[in-house]
């Protein structure tokens, strides 16, 4: 499976963010994508999950669904954490999971992130690390191929950052892809960098 | 469970528990209604007559109240965009939906309007035709409604956008919705035709409303 890039541009709001994009990645490979604020980090990652239009350039998934949109072979983890307030964090996990389909039972999810005993627990009661976690126990539960993680570290305590880390590695270890958005490292030794914008 | 009834039953869900605000709409439309009374005054000839009206004005502006919640919490906690890279076509996901925001706004008001229809002096035989045209027309309020709602989100501007676009394509279910439940109080004017035209302005807002939608919240796309 390749994810393909070329001459890729983005406008958002009138102002052009980047333009003349090219990148590819294969199965079990990932990219970092690195630059200062504003440099388009997180309009790259929406533009390949489908939530931005790209306005010029070619982007493909080779080797997945031919007939379904990239967005719906992908995990996009953004700064929200698409979660309820009002429901539990096992009620949360399990919705998602069942509405991307095929998933695993949200217990195994929860446990990968080391959320199992907070499971009834009304999920307007997590703190920001624990949110962000029950956000990753998404992307275990429902195998997508390819991971869109927009600076995936941030509130995560170390325990969690290498738990990440070692979920990112299975992953890989499984063909996945991961394009990640971050300012530091995440814990993936041999990534690609992508630098956007000016140095 | 599949992504339909999942959808289904986390919005029903949402909204049912505390700050969902399911039940804001119903007591709007009470507290309407209990006003009306009091300002047009203890004339029951009159209250009888504009009665209908009233209810279905009650139940325009109270479903009114709860649309903005319809896409805005999503948007606003990112479940919008998880539910745009959904496995199911996103006109699926908004008529869900829609459907669960029906059975949690609009199927409370059809069912205390008999009761308030008491406070209005409506006869109950008539009550049931007026509950019943409620029933037919509720759901093409919040299709319409539907619309305005990812419209609103994708402009990000608030609710009095929503009003300002939906009151206006709302006035042809209004005009049926009360032709058909005076019909049914009046001796002698058939409550058919009215009828069947406000189930026509029902299924086609099913159709057109989450076709229109789904195409706001994908231009909406920045």
């Amino acid at each position: 499976m390749h994810l393909r890039a070329e001459n890729l541009a983005c406008q958002r709001g009138g102002r052009e963010v980047f333009a003349g994009l090219n990148f590819a990645i294969g199965g079990g490979e990932a990219l970092l994508v690195t630059g200062r604020n504003g440099a388009g980090k997180s309009s790259l990652l929406r533009l390949i999950a489908g939530l931005v239009r790209q306005s010029a350039g070619k982007l493909e998934l080779e080797g997945g669904e031919a007939d379904a949109p990239i967005g719906e072979q992908a995990h996009y983890l953004g700064h929200l954490d698409a979660m309820k307030p009002s429901l539990t964090v096992a009620e949360n996990l399990r919705f998602w999971i069942d509405f991307f389909g095929g998933g695993k039972p949200a217990a195994a999810g929860l446990e990968a992130v080391g959320l199992a005993p907070l499971a009834d627990l009304p999920a307007a009661y997590l703190s920001a690390g624990q949110k962000r976690r029950l956000s990753i126990a998404r992307l275990v539960a429902v195998a997508r191929p390819l991971w869109l993680l927009d600076e995936p570290t941030s509130a995560l305590d170390a325990v969690s950052r290498t738990r990440l880390a070692e979920l990112m590695r299975a992953h890989l270890a499984g063909g996945g892809l991961i394009v990640a958005a971050a300012h530091g490292p995440i814990g993936l030794e041999r990534a690609r960098e992508l630098k956007l914008g000016p140095a | 469970m599949s992504a339909v009834t999942a959808l289904l039953a986390r919005d029903m869900r949402v909204a049912i528990r505390a700050g969902g605000g399911a039940l804001m709409g119903a007591l709007f439309f009470l507290i309407v209604v209990t006003m009306v009374p009091f300002a047009v005054g203890p004339d029951l000839k009159l209250l009888a007559r504009i009665g209908p009206a009233i209810l279905w004005l009650g139940a325009l502006l109270a479903s009114l109240l709860a649309l903005d919640r319809l896409f805005a919490t999503d948007h606003d906690d990112g479940s919008l965009d998880l539910l745009m890279t959904g496995n199911i076509p996103l006109e699926l996901t908004v008529t869900i939906k829609a459907i669960a925001h029906w059975l949690t706004t609009g199927l409370p008001l059809v069912i205390i309007a008999p009761v308030l229809g008491l406070l209005l002096n409506i006869e109950l035989r008539a009550m049931g035709a007026v509950a019943l045209t409620l029933l037919a027309g509720t759901p093409a309020l919040t299709f319409v409604g539907l619309i305005g709602a990812a419209l609103s989100v994708a402009l990000r501007r608030g609710g009095l956008l929503l009003a300002v676009l939906v009151l206006p394509l709302t006035v042809p279910v209004l005009i049926f919705g009360v032709a058909a439940a005076n019909a049914a109080l009046t001796d002698g004017v058939p409550f058919g035709p009215p009828f069947t035209i406000l189930c026509a302005l029902s299924l086609a807002a099913l159709v057109l409303g989450p076709i229109a939608a789904a195409a706001a919240l994908r231009h909406g796309l920045e």
